[in-house]
């Protein structure tokens, strides 16, 4: 950092940025290297301390070398960017350093085999915005990820960080600021979509000096992570969108609530709440005002459960995280009984953006009732899988065919989970749905924490209901007898149609047991948790008639229904499946058709999944 | 005040004030909603967990649990569609999918509100399989047990402990459908903070919570439930005895019922089993040839009738002394003290209130003119800033010891706590003032320094109420809080900040005990917290007040009764010759004028071979008055002893004839509780074998020495006590049916009174006293190098006459222990657990030594619960010199590894 000393006014601010931007040629080299979790994972770390190396012992020190938050496209990491031309290389290795050193930083020459091959039109990409992963989106949230130094409050300062704070305290009032955020049309990412004008409005209104503002953190649906993300990789956004939201409110105090899990956030986030501190961009008379505010970082210990306002709320004060009962509602009694607004990463995050910009601007993208964009995690049955960012109203198809690649190997779509546990699946006819609060939830899936899981016709949709519902009877709370009892009867009934034990009435009392726990649960946890068999049964009802009265799984995935057999004229014999089943259930000569012995066979699948021809059928 | 709103519940148009639950709205409407995990009686927080309770608003059409949700000006609910019974049906439905159908066998059968609800809901063939956790019932201590499989997890047992109980010994632990209720994991009980005060118990809604010891013997339809009073503390809780076939199954509470409002301690929800122990006495015992022999009644009380008249007429009356009870009832030492009185003609009466509160029942009178608490339980909900000085409030009475933990906790009042020990109340405290044992005189003196330094006084209540401030204002000028540190050993600081928060709040209440009275400097300190109240308006109002806590369940009506030697009932002095005229009148017998002797000049005067005879009812002074050597000596140079009780206690085995009387359980009557509320007591139980009412003995034993009283029944008794006594004026049996009565009540209109000296002290004006610190009697030397200080633990009483012939009691504490600080042992090489050999000038004992925190160095602690180990070997006769209580908290021991 060039500077620690304490701004006293937006002018300071403004000429620091100056003084920073400055220093910086834009003709300079860098190599930026991701350092998210997912390439750290994959190496990324020596990757980068490798390319400091080398460029020491080349002597090329006017190279810098850039550790930068998460870039999305984590399946191809690591991933490395060298700037100026943004040459985009893809599952770079300590080895190709050398190389890149040698020909791109040396001789601005590309290293051809490190670019990324699009699997559909076999076109090598040469620039970050050529892959079609990243063509299609639209990238606010994530406007600085993978660009800046996360621990540099410098690099978010050069990229216009904290304008938007000092716009507000030098120029808007509270209430301007709120009509801004509601004029935008923002509404909360978390999942429930309620409107963050309104809500911080509402948090404003109650009487009383000690309010609190939160951010949630908690991110407890496993298969998303573009909170993480944004944590890690540009927390000083979600510490100007908290003050912004805390000046608003009229709270001088808040709280940053990061799961455990997430170390790397919670490092960042530390990092950028000291140094916003000692530039006194957090702490007393902000900017020189008389706004005060600081942040305190929580850590969850990862239940959730404790993504839930008041569960979360309880967990932040030490107690056991089970919700309560509203009313009253955290914005009348929250943390430590006072008025409280949370909000979580996302969210907070647009806000800078929105003041920045102005409402027209973000109110210009998205839908009717939904604005903006909204990160989604892609993950399942699709060749590219990451964190998209698109604006609201952009179709499934778009998203899993456009950017997502499509389904691999030639399989057919079956269905997209959209929302997380407690989410639903949205069959094909429903692929041109453009994607935004209202119509997701019409589908019978959900925005919620925006986590797309793409299935293919190899998914069995009963078997899916059932490994959510028990994803969600672990994470029940317990608190309440129709999530803790009920959810574990849905579950239960599942596991033995699964088992081909379903009766005849299971349906029914499936439905019946679904519209109850949904209507009479105590927090939204319960209220949704029936999702994933409703949804189902909504769109797959016949694969539950098949399980309960045929006995037959017709994705060929419940072993209990399955017999696995070999299509003598699609088998080439090329031995794959003899090698790899564990019972040496297959037999066969080579090029010769293989069989099954179904006496030995334990229904592994493996075969099924191994065949290159779609040869052994499931029946 | 709220305002009135209106809603229709079920088409019912109900007025409640804003704020309401719909819950209760419609219960105040006579409309039920089944709810299970909410009890509206205990007045809990509701958890709406159990859903039971849903109800449909009309406009928003969903469903919303009554139990927490607010009332709102035109809202429509509807209890009780065809949707919300098929919801209830469900949550019925799915928890008794995992809840073992055995309400055949179970205990809980026909008090489950489980099995009510699916009785009411019709809820037969279960659509899920009945699958119950195949779990062991938990049982971590001596009483509580804990089935999980029985658990609807409502949580009412978690909320009890967290916000009555302020304990928070226990909680849900896991998650989903592991979640349960559990000790904090790895902790066994004893590690826990738990006091299996087992208030759970009463409130779980089902048997998954239960009484060890009542499995398996009586359920509610074949259970008689009498309520009475417990029979240890001076809290005076209102415990219901759940009866079968003459025994006393289980203790259980309401919480509509008593001042305790449904809690309890574990000594009165499982210390109760006394009652039925064998050692009972069931026939009166004569000694012949050294021993003791049974007789029969007519054989012991002409014996002793004989006796008692031969002492009188050889020796004169006052060769005759009488030991009351405060474990009896007010009716029992009435006729005692008018049996001593009226029959014998002496005052030679007196009983254990000499040994703890003799100093406040002087010091209190002096300074006000009411020797008694001047305010009530309840105004702890109310008090501003609580004031703990020499009393382990939540171990010896801990009813009051959870109010004050609520006050703290709930309403964050100060809490000041002024303890030689690490008490437990001082985790709750905001200033811990840890005096040295016998300073508290300096103590307070320095408090009242500051207020008058920083003019914290309340000048208008001292110039209308009291006099003799200036007296007060020279004494305790020279106190500074520098000056009382090098004194007390409290950082001066801490006693500026103490005063000023109690100066400073609006109502503040002192709470006092043993901790100020058992010193040979009793009553100045006493007087001094008078003074300390006076001089801040702190009296005449609610939550105010000096407030000192009996130790014994009537030994405030002991006390009001008479078995003083100073007094008639009613505080009326004996060298009164008016009050005398009167007494003789009512009672038609010459009465002497001359005020009798106490507890030690009664003990002191039969060692001298003054006394010839000793009349005891229900006391055991050979555990607990000071000096038991002395006192043993003293009883055997008698000529004859009488013992009156429910045990051979160790008084009785030194007695000429033992008469077997009854227990509480047994007998009707009244106790007057530390807040001067008189209570009803009920007989529940036959007594064991021969053994009376021991006013029935008292008449019987006055008729044989002639003179002639007879009682038919005990509110016979009651009448003659209110035409006698003006502050027991209005208090009688018809009207204690119904209700309970602070004194003074004077006549039958008067409501009674919750708070004393509401604009005019009963003397008149306050006075204040000037006090000057005394140092204790005897203090540690090079000889005797530690500060004895001696008292009570939770799980026992006294002389442990009851709590050690209680199972799970004696199962909780079985032998007893001296508490003595880590450094010292460590200097001495005593480890934990190890024996130590405890020794004063007056004797020794040795005893198990724990090592703890809670004992400033050079200081031990021990209770005097046991006979094998007899606290008062050690202790000082030593006597204040007005109150003549001994000294009980300070002398000198050695200590040496056994």
């Amino acid at each position: 950092m060039t500077v620690a000393t304490r701004l006293a006014n937006a002018g300071d601010l403004a000429s620091l940025r100056q003084k920073i931007l400055a220093g910086r040629k834009s003709t300079k080299i860098a190599i930026s290297v991701c350092a998210g979790t997912g390439c750290r994972a994959q190496g990324s770390m020596e990757l980068f301390e490798e390319f400091q190396r080398e460029l020491q012992e080349q002597n090329l020190t006017d190279v810098e070398v850039r550790a930068t938050g998460c870039h999305g496209f984590c399946e191809q990491g690591p991933l490395v960017v060298i700037f100026p031309r943004k040459i985009f290389y893809r599952g770079v290795k300590v080895k190709d350093v050398p190389r890149i050193v040698e020909k791109t930083i040396r001789n601005n020459e590309v290293v051809d085999s490190l670019l990324f091959k699009d699997p559909a039109t076999k076109k090598k990409c040469l620039l970050e915005n050529e892959v079609p992963f990243y063509a299609k989106q639209q990238r606010i949230v994530f406007r600085n990820n993978g660009k800046i130094d996360p621990t540099q409050i410098d690099d978010y300062i050069a990229a216009d960080g904290y304008a938007a704070l000092a716009k507000v305290l030098t120029k808007m009032s509270a209430e301007q600021v709120i009509e801004q955020v509601s004029q935008a049309g923002l509404r909360g990412r978390g999942g429930g979509g309620f409107p963050t004008g309104r809500k911080w409005d509402i948090c404003r209104a109650q009487p009383g000096d000690e309010k609190y503002v939160i951010c949630n953190g908690d991110e407890g649906d496993p298969g998303a992570f573009m909170d993480r993300s944004i944590m890690e990789g540009d927390p000083n956004s979600v510490l100007e969108g908290m003050t912004i939201g805390a000046y608003a409110i009229g709270a001088s105090r808040a709280y940053i609530y990061v799961r455990a899990e997430y170390p790397l956030a919670v490092t960042n986030l530390s990092i950028a709440l000291e140094q916003s501190r000692s530039l006194g961009l957090l702490g007393e008379n902000i900017l020189g005002s008389d706004f005060s505010f600081d942040v305190e970082i929580v850590r969850g210990a990862g239940a959730f459960v404790c993504g839930e306002e008041t569960a979360l709320i309880a967990s932040v004060q030490g107690d056991i995280g089970s919700p309560q009962q509203r009313p009253p509602y955290p914005a009348q009694a929250g943390l430590w009984g006072k008025p409280t607004n949370i909000n979580n990463v996302e969210t907070w995050a647009n806000v800078p953006v929105i003041i920045d910009k102005g409402s027209k601007w973000f109110a210009g993208m998205g839908t009717e009732h939904s604005k903006g964009t909204k990160v989604f995690s892609l993950v399942g049955k699709v060749l590219n899988t990451g964190l998209v960012e698109v604006p609201m109203g952009t179709t499934l198809r778009e998203i899993v065919y456009d950017i997502g690649g499509g389904i691999p190997k030639k399989r057919k779509f079956k269905a997209v989970q959209t929302g997380g546990p407690s989410g639903g699946c949205i069959p094909e006819s429903l692929l041109d749905l453009p994607v935004d609060f209202e119509k997701l939830t019409e589908a019978g899936g959900m925005m919620g924490s925006g986590g797309l899981i793409v299935m293919d016709e190899r998914t069995c949709m009963v078997d899916v209901a059932k490994y959510f519902l028990a994803f969600l009877v672990d994470e029940s709370c317990g608190k309440c007898s129709p999530c803790r009892e009920g959810v574990m009867q849905m579950h239960s009934i599942l596991c033995r149609i699964v088992q081909g034990e379903g009766r005849e009435g299971d349906i029914e009392l499936l439905e019946q047991l679904a519209a109850y726990v949904k209507e009479s649960s105590l927090c939204q946890l319960g209220g949704t948790a029936p999702n994933p068999v409703l949804s189902t049964l909504r769109h797959f009802r016949n694969e539950y008639e098949a399980h309960i009265k045929d006995k037959k799984c017709p994705a060929g995935v419940c072993t209990a229904l399955v017999e696995f057999e070999v299509d003598e004229e699609l088998c080439k014999g090329c031995g794959l499946c003899m090698r790899d089943c564990p019972t040496e259930a297959v037999i066969g000569e080579k090029k010769q058709p293989h069989k099954i012995d179904v006496e030995l066979c334990i229904k592994c699948g493996v075969c099924y999944e191994d065949c290159p021809f779609d040869a052994v059928i499931a029946k | 005040m709220p305002q009135e709103i209106s809603l229709t519940i079920d088409n019912t148009q109900v007025n409640v004030p804003e704020g309401t639950t719909i819950l209760q709205a419609a219960l105040n409407a006579g409309i039920d909603i089944p709810h299970l995990c909410y009890d509206p009686a205990w007045g809990l927080p509701p958890t709406s967990s159990c859903r039971l309770c849903l109800v449909e608003l009309e406009a928003a059409g969903s469903l919303v649990p009554s139990c927490s949700h607010p009332a709102a000006a035109g809202m429509v609910v509807r209890t009780d569609t065809e949707k919300l019974r098929q919801t209830r049906r469900m949550v019925i439905e799915l928890l008794l999918s995992d809840h073992p159908h055995d309400c055949l066998t179970c205990d809980k059968a026909g008090k489950c509100d489980l099995q009510k609800y699916a009785y009411q809901l019709g809820v037969k063939q279960p659509s899920f399989p009945v699958d119950p956790i195949p779990i062991e019932p938990v049982q971590d201590g001596p009483a509580i047990v804990y089935d999980r499989s029985k658990c609807i997890l409502c949580g009412r047992c978690v909320q009890i402990c967290q916000n009555l109980q302020i304990s928070e010994a226990i909680d849900y632990l896991g998650r989903g459908f592991d979640t349960r209720i559990s000790l904090p994991p790895g902790q066994s009980r004893e590690q826990s903070v738990c006091t299996e005060c087992g208030n759970c118990i009463d409130v779980c809604p089902t048997g998954a919570m239960s009484y060890a010891a009542a499995e398996g013997a009586g359920r509610e339809w074949e259970l008689e439930t009498v309520p009475t009073i417990c029979p240890y503390c001076g809290c005076g809780c209102t415990i219901l005895m759940n009866i079968r076939k003459n025994r006393v199954v289980q203790i259980t509470s309401h919480p509509d019922l008593g001042i305790n409002k449904g809690l309890l301690c574990v000594k009165g929800r499982f210390g109760i089993d006394f009652i039925s122990h064998a050692e009972r006495l069931t026939a009166p015992l004569i000694r012949r040839d050294g021993k003791l022999v049974p007789a029969t009644w007519d054989q012991a009380l002409d014996l002793v009738a004989q006796r008692l008249l031969t002492i009188k007429n050889q020796f004169g009356p006052d060769a005759i002394a009488g030991l009351a009870s405060a474990k009896c009832t007010n009716e029992e030492n009435y006729i005692f003290q008018k049996f001593i009185r009226a029959v014998i003609g002496t005052n030679n009466v007196d009983h254990c209130a000499r040994l703890c509160h003799a100093s406040t029942v002087v010091g209190l009178a002096r300074a006000f003119g009411s020797g008694a608490m001047t305010n009530s339980i309840e105004d702890f909900e109310v008090t501003d800033c609580i004031f703990v000085i020499g009393s382990n409030t939540t171990e010896c009475h801990p009813i009051i010891g959870s109010a004050i933990k609520r006050a703290a906790v709930q309403r964050n009042a100060p809490l000041i706590v002024a303890d030689p020990r690490a008490i437990e109340l001082t985790e709750f405290s905001t200033i811990h003032m840890q005096q040295k044992g016998g300073t508290d005189v300096a103590l307070i003196n320095a408090m009242m320094n500051v207020i008058l330094a920083e003019d914290l006084a309340d000048k208008q209540f001292i110039a209308e109420r009291t006099e003799d401030f200036d007296q007060l204002c020279k004494a305790v000028e020279p106190y500074t809080p520098e000056f009382a540190e090098k004194i007390t050993s409290v950082p001066a600081a801490d006693i500026i900040r103490a005063a000023r928060i109690y100066a400073q709040a609006p109502a503040a209440s002192i709470v006092y005990s043993m901790g100020i009275t058992q010193h040979t400097t009793g009553t100045d300190n006493v007087l001094s917290l008078a003074n300390l109240a006076m001089l801040t308006g702190n009296l005449g109002k609610p939550g105010a007040g000096v407030n000192p806590l009996r130790g014994q369940n009537n030994v405030q009506g002991a006390c009001d009764l008479a078995a003083l030697p100073n007094v008639y009932p009613g505080y009326q002095k004996v060298d009164n010759p008016d009050l005398q005229a009167k007494f003789e009148k009512a009672w038609a017998a010459k009465l002497s004028p001359k005020p009798g002797l106490t507890v030690v000049e009664i003990i002191n005067a039969a060692a001298q071979g003054k006394l010839k005879a000793i009349y005891i009812m229900g006391e055991n002074p050979m555990l607990s008055d000071p000096d038991v050597n002395h006192v043993e000596k003293a009883l055997k140079n008698l000529d004859f002893l009488v013992v009156q009780d429910i045990f051979l206690s160790e008084t009785a085995q030194l007695a000429d004839v033992v008469l077997p009387a009854t227990a509480f359980a047994e007998k009707d009557g009244t106790f007057t509780n530390t807040e001067r509320r008189v209570q009803m007591l009920r007989a529940g139980l036959e007594p064991p074998g021969q053994s009376r009412l021991d006013w029935d003995i008292l008449c019987d034993l006055a008729r044989r020495m002639g003179y002639p009283v007879s009682y038919d029944h005990v509110s016979q008794i009651q009448d003659e006590i209110a035409s006698l006594t003006p502050i027991y004026g209005g208090i009688t049996y018809d009207r204690l049916t119904h209700q309970s009565l602070q004194w003074p009540c004077p006549d039958a209109d008067h409501p009674g009174t919750p708070y004393l000296h509401k604009g005019r002290f009963t003397r008149g004006l306050g006075k204040f006293h000037p006090v000057e610190f005394i140092p204790a009697k005897e203090l540690p030397d090079q000889d005797y190098p530690f500060l004895l200080s001696t008292g009570r633990i939770l799980e026992h009483f006294h002389t442990g006459t009851m709590s050690r012939r209680s199972e799970v009691l004696d199962e909780l504490v079985s032998v007893g222990a001296i508490e003595i600080n880590p450094a010292d042992a460590d200097r001495l090489a005593i480890a934990d657990g190890q024996n130590v050999r405890v020794a004063s000038r007056r004797g020794q004992i040795e005893i198990a030594a724990r090592l703890t925190d809670r004992v400033a160095p050079a200081t031990v602690f021990l209770a005097f619960h046991y006979r094998e180990a007899p606290a008062n070997r050690l202790t000082i006769a030593a006597l204040d010199p007005i109150a003549k209580i001994p000294e009980f908290k300070v002398c000198a021991v050695s200590i040496q590894p056994a």
